[in-house]
């Protein structure tokens, strides 16, 4: 099933599964496009650094300074995309930074398919979501402070996907974590959004100890942090890789499960929306959470190969399978337009996991490409009704069709594309993601994988069901909420166009059979891929799917169509399961109840009273016990210490004097500690 | 420049602060400007000489010993004004001599009460030639006075300009003014474990001559240790004795308790020395003469150095997750923090001790930075209580800032110079040297792993608490609560620019210690 590898540094060789077709196509290195790549990662930075020295200042107040950064990486990012689709790029150049031991540790830049797609993503969609903020948070009390933060987070999402090894990769990730944490807690007046912050961060910081240890296997057995170097060794059969690329293999993919917000470090995400909506759409929905994704795919190689990494991928299909199924139900309940997309955005990436377990490499990553835009689109869409109507809450919603024209028909684009309706993008995405797990399935009938193929497959129909729900109740019926409503400004709703313009047409890149623009862009890797891809749209499937979907919409939209009694509307309960959405399947509840309250109360106070009266007892008992014996002796009846004290406090009496008194007084005493000292050991010497 | 190379300038960096004291005692008190004046040249002389001796370091060479001289001093015992720096000493008195100048200029105008200038400045002063003269020190008899000339200004800055609050030491019931019960608890900890210390030095003398003359040059005691001299009880109770001195200083838990409350009694000034500088005295000890003198024991015991590490970690975190004095907080998370550096000196891999060393520079700029703004915070709001505090970023949005940035270094944030430190010790933990148990030091590496969450877990909560929300009705009109002035900006934001120099590119510190670390690692253990 995998050919035999062979080592392959300037070119690429794509293999599909079936019939063994393959094609080699040389890449070329990229020349002085790919040597000065390091400028996408640099330029954003530099603008942090600008905004939070100048920004204040700037007529722009900030906002010019991390603009020009995201077109800027828009701009170089559209331009190496080209010349990887004309040619193909694979490069990699590194900047020493030091030596521990026998590792080298460098900042490097790869440009390659990967990382350029995700260049690409980043400035495209930062780019709009940049502009559209202008609009959003006009009047903002941080307004500065806002894209400083926000371009520092740009900064370290391309520290991280531009990453040649493993530490710079760590370090891009924990950058667009403080980030998003800063940006979660924007409002931190409140202590709900500083709450939502920490949430954000801790979660992610536990499973960072799978990155963190699943880093340090893979380089202590690989011998390097580097990507291309893991690889090597894996060409050769390296023995130890082999031993340990198991636990490896597990301990990073818990790393990617925190921040791609996978099951049962899901909690995070919904909480997180407490931000300012552009940094929904862009963070924590477009790329930040995309990640985790992102690190199996680097690692793609390796994950496919059962020899180093075990069974982990069944692990992968699991988790993805679990997260995309259950965590699209809870969408069902929300009454925050946010949360259901935030769901929604969090089952979604578990499709794209999923699809990275079964081996669908360039399925899982189109996916990820056209729900970057369709997903930002739906978040700055809602951004807008909440712009409107001052609330996030959809009971607050209703009608807005009329008012928000632009809104609600460049929403609707979103939701055909996330409920995958053709032509959309996510037609095209989701249906490939299906298919490929299908294949898969029968190719090596595992249980994980028709979990996959069965719950994948229900998870369009919830994602049909809810979207059919949201908008309902946002954009139909009556307007039930306060003042009047009106279209956002041009500088909101031109970015929604632009994002609709993608989500409406990006699904063409990669059509089974027809196009196969986006596989031979994401298929330029320094090391060949190895995948299940269907060589043409699996008809059967979409004749399953499609209906399943419409059938979802209907219901949806009759369930929760306009009625003359709005609060019957708004809710839709399940008998016995409702409870149980409701409260997130008590997963929240039990970290809080379970783990956190326990480990900062019984655990901290009970170690903090163990230092003071177990640890210190002893001491403090033999301090009592010396004071006893000095006062007995009657040698110190009165501390020289509170002499000095008494002395100066007093301010009395010339420095020279106090200072003879007070360094004699101890000097003596502590003269005659050394002397017992080396009493003792003259004593003990005398023995031996 | 011959006469610099050849142990002149290291001398200049190690007594010119002594210089300045003896200065400062002769200026009449009234003259207060003067008095800065000639701490603040000494402190900046000083500083630059040490700098031109990182600069004139020849880094190719980082594991020979440069700037050196080998005199005669104590010519009955053969104890020798041995002097010189190879790559492990130099970033730890570049940061000694860096850490000096920003005390005496964030001293400038922060003067802690009582009023006396001319004695903190002395005191400063001192504390600079005990640390340099320690980091530089070849022999044991020299390395002990100047280990032990800390002590003094230290117990002094702590007793005369600690907090006055009183508490009760539990257990005993004693009611005590807590600069009081601090300064001789810090004192008599620190006492109790350099008689061991000496007590271990002078068996190496002592033992030394069965194979030649007498000696307390540690670099002859270390060829000696080498080959094997030093072995069976006798190398195990000169261990104890040793590891006891410096465990002391450290802190190692169970020998930690000194810390919290030294830490929080003590003045700005003297806790940022002390967080900053006088704990690596301890971890220097391990790596300079521990580990080469006694190799073989080094090993015997490194499962139980590394166990004690990584309780410090968890113990510690789980300690500052129950405080509510932002000092105190900051003073067990160095327990944490230490628990890493000695974790990586436990592995006694050439990863592991780089990563205690540079762990050892983070912390002294990060927590030397945290100590800075807590001392501040302290002073404006006259509480240090989290309870009370809140809004931080409204009252006094600047020194917010800092805070959460010097917080997040402290949590081990990659790009930040703490990240190194952790990253590698847990890197060498899953590696350690050759013969020391595999399985536990991994279980080591989870438990300090899951350590960094919770660092993670009170730096964030203190965050919340200090930094965030409305502020409380009693700061609302306090006039008190002027944001950074220029002093303390002036000695911040070097520190700010270090760590994040250091985090983006570590080779300041590791193009030095690399080569040091393993050469000395290679000769301990073989190659």
């Amino acid at each position: 099933m995998l050919a035999t590898l062979t080592p392959l540094i300037t070119r690429f060789a794509f293999l599909a599964e079936e019939g063994g077709h393959e094609a080699e196509v040389h890449a070329g290195d990229g020349g002085a496009l790919a040597q000065w790549a390091w400028l996408i990662v640099v330029v954003p930075m530099l603008m942090f650094f600008l905004i939070v020295f100048f920004g204040k200042k700037s007529p722009l107040k900030g906002w010019g300074m991390a603009v020009f950064g995201m077109a800027f990486v828009a701009v170089y990012g559209s331009i190496l995309a080209w010349v990887n689709l004309q040619e193909g790029i694979v490069y990699e150049g590194a900047v020493e930074i030091g030596k521990i031991g026998s590792f080298t540790l460098q900042w490097g830049w790869v440009v390659d398919g990967l990382s350029i797609m995700m260049y690409f993503l980043v400035g495209m969609v930062g780019f709009l979501v940049f502009v559209y903020a202008k609009g959003y948070m006009k009047g903002d009390v941080r307004y500065t402070w806002f894209f400083s933060s926000f371009s520092l987070f740009a900064g370290g999402m391309l520290v991280l996907v531009s990453a040649p090894n493993l530490i710079q990769l760590i370090v891009g990730w924990e950058l667009v974590g403080v980030s998003s944490y800063l940006l979660i807690a924007h409002y931190w007046e409140d202590f709900d959004n500083v709450d939502a912050g920490n949430k954000a961060f801790m979660t992610n910081k536990i499973a960072d100890v799978g990155l963190f240890v699943g880093a340090i296997i893979m380089a202590l057995s690989a011998g390097s942090f580097q990507f291309s170097e893991i690889f090597s060794r894996m060409i050769e059969g390296h023995t130890l890789l082999a031993q340990f690329g198991f636990w490896a293999g597990l301990a990073l993919f818990i790393g990617a499960m925190g921040k791609s917000a996978q099951f049962p470090f899901h909690v995070w995400l919904p909480d997180a929306m407490a931000g300012p909506t552009p940094v929904s759409a862009l963070m924590h929905a477009a790329t930040m959470v995309t990640a985790g994704i992102y690190l199996v795919a680097r690692l793609f190689p390796f994950y496919q190969m059962p020899e180093f990494a075990g069974n982990v991928n069944q692990y992968i299909i699991v988790i993805g399978t679990i997260t995309l199924f259950f965590m699209g139900l809870l969408a069902v309940v929300q009454d925050d337009i946010k949360k259901v997309l935030a769901y929604s955005t969090v089952s979604q990436l578990g499709y794209m996991m999923a699809a990275m377990g079964v081996g669908a490499y360039s399925a899982g990553l189109f996916h990820l490409f056209t729900h970057a835009f369709f997903k930002s689109l739906l978040f700055l869409g809602a951004g807008s009704v909440i712009h409107a109507v001052h609330s996030n809450n959809m009971s607050d919603m209703g009608g807005l069709r009329k008012y928000m024209p632009a809104t609600f028909w460049t929403f609707m684009i979103g939701t055909a594309a996330l409920i995958g309706l053709f032509p959309f993008a996510g037609f095209w995405s989701k249906d490939e993601i299906i298919a490929s797990g299908y294949e898969a399935a029968i190719g090596n009938p595992t249980f994980a994988g028709w979990f996959m193929v069965v719950l994948s497959i229900g998870g369009a129909f919830i994602t049909a069901f809810y979207m059919a729900r949201a908008v309902s109740l946002t954009f139909f019926g009556e307007y039930k909420g306060h003042g009047h409503p009106h279209e956002s400004p041009k500088v909101m709703t031109l970015p929604l166009m632009g994002l609709a313009a993608f989500a409406a047409f990006a699904g063409f890149l990669n059509v089974p059979g027809m196009t196969d623009t986006f596989i031979r862009w994401v298929g330029v890797r320094a090391f060949p891929i190895f995948e299940h891809h269907a060589e043409a749209p699996n008809w059967a499937l979409i004749a399953i799917v499609t209906p399943i979907v419409l059938v979802a919409l209907a219901v949806g939209f009759w369930l929760f169509r306009p009625k003359d009694t709005q609060a019957e509307r708004d809710t839709f309960e399940i008998p016995g399961l409702y409870p149980l959405f409701e409260h997130k399947f008590y997963i929240d509840d039990f970290y809080m109840d379970g783990i956190i309250r326990p480990t900062m109360g019984p655990l901290a106070d009970g170690t903090l009273w163990i230092d003071m009266h177990v640890v210190d007892a002893v001491p403090n008992l033999a301090g009592g016990a010396a004071k006893h014996v000095a006062s007995a002796v009657n040698t110190i009846d009165q501390s020289a210490v509170d002499g000095v004290y008494n002395t100066v406090s007093a301010g009395t009496g010339a420095t020279g004097g106090f200072l003879r008194k007070a360094l004699t007084g101890r000097v003596q005493q502590y003269a005659a500690m050394s002397f017992a000292g080396v009493v003792i050991i003259a004593a003990l010497f005398m023995i031996f | 420049m011959e006469w610099f190379d050849s142990g002149w300038g290291l001398s200049l960096v190690v007594f010119l602060p002594l210089v300045g004291a003896l200065v400062l005692a002769a200026i009449p008190r009234a003259n207060e400007t003067v008095m800065k004046w000639v701490a603040l040249i000494t402190a900046i002389v000083t500083f630059v000489l040490s700098i031109v001796v990182a600069l004139r370091f020849d880094y190719g060479a980082a594991a020979d010993i440069q700037f050196g001289t080998n005199l005669p001093w104590i010519e009955t015992i053969n104890a020798n004004y041995h002097i010189g720096i190879d790559g492990i000493s130099l970033p730890l008195v570049v940061l000694s001599t860096f850490i000096t100048l920003l005390v005496v200029i964030y001293s400038w105008e922060h003067w802690p009460e009582p009023h006396n200038p001319k004695l903190l400045l002395a005191l400063i002063m001192i504390l600079a030639t005990g640390m340099t003269g320690t980091f530089v020190a070849l022999d044991l008899i020299l390395f002990f006075v100047f280990f032990e000339i800390v002590l003094l200004p230290m117990y002094f800055m702590i007793g005369i300009w600690g907090d006055t609050s009183t508490r009760i030491v539990p257990v005993v019931n004693w009611e005590i003014e807590l600069r009081l019960y601090a300064s001789i608890k810090f004192f008599l900890f620190t006492l109790f474990g350099s008689a061991f210390m000496l007590l271990g030095f002078l068996a190496l003398y002592f033992k030394s001559g069965d194979v030649g003359a007498n000696t307390f040059d540690i670099l002859q005691l270390s060829d000696m240790g080498r080959a094997g001299v030093f072995t069976g009880a006798f190398a195990f109770w000169v261990f104890a004795a040793l590891f006891l001195g410096f465990a002391v200083k450290v802190p190692m838990w169970p020998l930690h308790t000194w810390l919290p409350d030294a830490h929080t009694a003590a003045p700005t000034v003297g806790s940022v020395i002390l967080a900053a500088i006088l704990l690596k005295l301890g971890t220097y000890g391990f790596i300079r003469i521990l580990i080469p003198i006694l190799p073989q024991e080094a090993q015997r015991w490194a499962w139980f150095i590394g166990v004690l590490s990584v309780i410090g970690i968890i113990y510690g975190s789980l300690a500052c997750l129950a405080q509510n004095d932002v000092k105190r907080l900051i003073a067990y998370s160095s327990v944490g923090h230490m628990g890493f550096v000695m974790l990586g000196v436990a592995t006694l891999t050439d990863i592991g001790i780089n990563a205690a060393i540079i762990g050892m520079v983070a912390h002294g700029l990060i927590t030397g930075l945290l100590f800075f703004i807590a001392g501040s915070m302290a002073h404006r709001y006259h509480t240090r209580d989290m309870n009370r505090l809140g809004g931080q970023m409204l009252l006094m949005p600047k020194m917010g800032v800092l805070l959460g940035f010097a917080a997040m270094a402290s949590l081990g944030l990659p790009s930040l110079a703490g990240f190194w430190g952790e990253f590698m010790s847990l890197l060498a933990s899953f590696n350690p040297l050759d013969g020391l148990s595999v399985g536990l030091f991994r279980t080591l590496m989870i438990f300090a792993a899951v350590g960094t969450v919770m660092t993670a877990g009170y730096m964030l909560w203190m965050l919340r608490s200090v930094n965030f929300g409305e502020p409380a009705a009693e700061w609302i009109d306090d006039h008190n609560l002027h944001d950074v002035d220029k002093f303390e900006w002036m000695a911040w934001a070097p520190l700010v620019i270090m760590t994040i120099a250091v985090g983006v590119y570590p080779r300041i510190v590791l193009g030095a210690t690399n080569d040091a670390v393993v050469n000395l690692v290679t000769k301990a253990f073989g190659g």
